[in-house]
């Protein structure tokens, strides 16, 4: 195994939309940046595969990012901090200690996953998961897919597969219509949002489209067959070939917590700078609360700004920020879960899909601490990525403190002492700040 | 026409074009990805390098996220089934 070090001025974690951002704007202000993300490629989940596709928004940072001095990382996820301004960031040919004076994380969020039976059955699997195993080249040309969930997500991903051949069967939302209803209301006051809206209707003209509808059981012998929804006071068998089902998104706040940044309500807490309770650490995009990709974009530039002392150039997007939060409220109002999806589990539902802990066991205790000592549950190699918002959810349980390493690795890579790092600052960022 | 890779997945060939991930390979394959400790076959489900349900061995590398790595020519790829 190589190991290896490298010394920036501003290392951002996350290479989506507001990690770019972050990149681009740190280094456009003269600062050493080095952008370090676990995918194959930048762009993150909602701009996965795009960013070499001319004329998109996503191509034009990627290329903004590409003339900038920044230094890309992609297939590398950091899985410690093994010293005071250093996370280790792991790759298949080895690690890499990566230092910083300035930290930008923007390592985006991830799907919420609520366990129904059938669920663990192989193509049942998140809506964004479909998407991107789709942009990732699985074929979906003439497969039946049921969407379900909550959120806007769903309506961006069915159009998506239905441009890429896949048959939609039905679109399932949780919320109600009337909820959807002020939810569409609101974002009458954006321009840009409306014509999304616009253009999503009519990518999905003639798709049945159920509000108030939720799946409630999947069923196929060693893969997805049919798929059983609640819709109203009925239920119906679908049947398909992929069910893609998430509720919304989970912010990614486990490695803010290991570096010691304050959460507060499952949100990483940041001033009007980005700027985290840890004076050298700034945080954007989803991790400080879900708001989508022109948040994402704004609050990554004020970061990147702010993290290469540029205050005053980052306060010009500070009431940009203002309008698309309003947005990111809306969003959390209109697709808030009904609480008829708490009991989506039965008994012998799997809850912990790394170690087959099932509801039935994990009821009898009070905390997600306890259950974890007593049934393993969270305990498995996603450390309760999937398994503790679900449970959150279904039983109040309030996730624990965050532990090194922050994903899974080889004992080798864990215990190898820091590297002293290489001197490689840029001349602007020298002297006091 | 994209460039064509060839792998092989349980010993079956399949042609994936460039840039396919394993995750991908594994599911035109027609096989599943792990073996749950209780004995459920399961594959992915996050498709974004967090949930751990899609490893697979990669040429002789144990663990490996398939959703997260790209495809190339030659890859043994080997599932528990």
């Amino acid at each position: 195994m190589n190991s290896g070090q490298k010394e920036f001025d501003v290392l951002v974690v996350g290479g989506g939309p507001a990690g770019m951002a972050a990149a681009v704007s740190a280094a456009e202000s003269g600062a050493s940046v080095g952008i370090v993300d676990d995918n194959p490629q930048l762009g993150g989940q909602i701009w996965r595969g795009e960013v070499q596709n001319c004329e998109s928004e996503a191509s034009r940072w990627f290329e903004r990012l590409c003339a900038s001095n920044a230094n890309q990382l992609c297939g590398m996820r950091v899985i410690d901090q093994p010293g005071l301004g250093v996370l280790r960031a792991e790759g298949c040919k080895g690690f890499c200690d990566l230092s910083y004076r300035k930290l930008v994380l923007a390592n985006g969020a991830r799907e919420r996953f609520l366990p129904f039976p059938g669920w663990t059955i192989p193509n049942v699997m998140g809506a964004g998961a479909l998407q991107a195993l789709v942009k990732s080249g699985l074929p979906v040309q003439g497969k039946r897919v049921v969407v379900a969930g909550t959120g806007p997500l769903l309506l961006a991903v069915a159009a998506y597969l239905r441009k890429r051949g896949a048959e939609i069967v039905l679109i399932c939302e949780q919320a109600s219509r009337s909820s959807l209803a002020k939810f569409g209301l609101s974002i009458l006051s954006q321009r840009q949002k409306i014509g999304q809206a616009l253009s999503l209707r009519k990518d999905l003209s003639g798709i049945r489209f159920f509000t108030n509808c939720w799946p409630v059981a999947a069923g196929g012998d060693g893969i997805l067959q049919a798929v059983i929804i609640s819709h109203g006071n009925e239920v119906e068998k679908v049947a398909c070939d992929y069910l893609a089902c998430g509720f919304h998104l989970v912010p990614n706040t486990e490695l803010a917590a290991l570096v010691g940044c304050a959460v507060k309500d499952g949100y990483v807490v940041v001033d009007d700078f980005q700027q985290t309770s840890i004076p050298s650490v700034f945080c954007a995009g989803e991790p400080t609360g879900i708001g989508g990709v022109e948040l994402s974009l704004i609050e990554g530039q004020i970061a990147g700004l702010a993290a290469s002392g540029k205050n005053k150039a980052s306060q010009k997007l500070f009431s940009m920020r203002t309008r698309l939060q309003k947005f990111a409220t809306r969003l959390d109002r209109g697709f808030a879960l009904r609480p008829e999806l708490k009991k989506l589990a039965l008994p012998e539902t799997i809850i912990c899909r790394c170690e087959d802990v099932t509801y039935g066991s994990l009821k009898k205790y009070t905390s997600w601490r306890a259950a974890k000592l007593q049934t393993r549950c969270g305990m498995g190699p996603c450390q309760g990525r999937v398994c503790g918002p679900a449970t959150e959810f279904f039983l109040n349980w309030k996730p624990d403190s965050v532990r090194p390493p922050v994903f899974p690795t080889i004992l080798e890579n864990l215990a190898a002492m820091p590297c002293q790092p290489e001197q490689s600052h840029s001349g602007a960022m020298r002297g006091p700040q | 026409m994209p460039e064509q890779i060839a792998v092989t997945v349980n010993g079956r060939h399949v042609a994936v074009s460039s840039g396919t991930t394993v995750a991908a390979a594994v599911i035109l394959a027609g096989a599943h990805c792990r073996t749950s400790i209780s004995g459920e076959p399961r594959g992915p489900l996050c498709g974004m390098g967090i949930c751990f349900e899609c490893r697979v061995e990669i040429d002789g590398q144990r663990h490996q996220r398939s959703c997260q790595i790209v495809c190339s020519e030659g890859m043994q790829v080997s599932t528990s089934e």
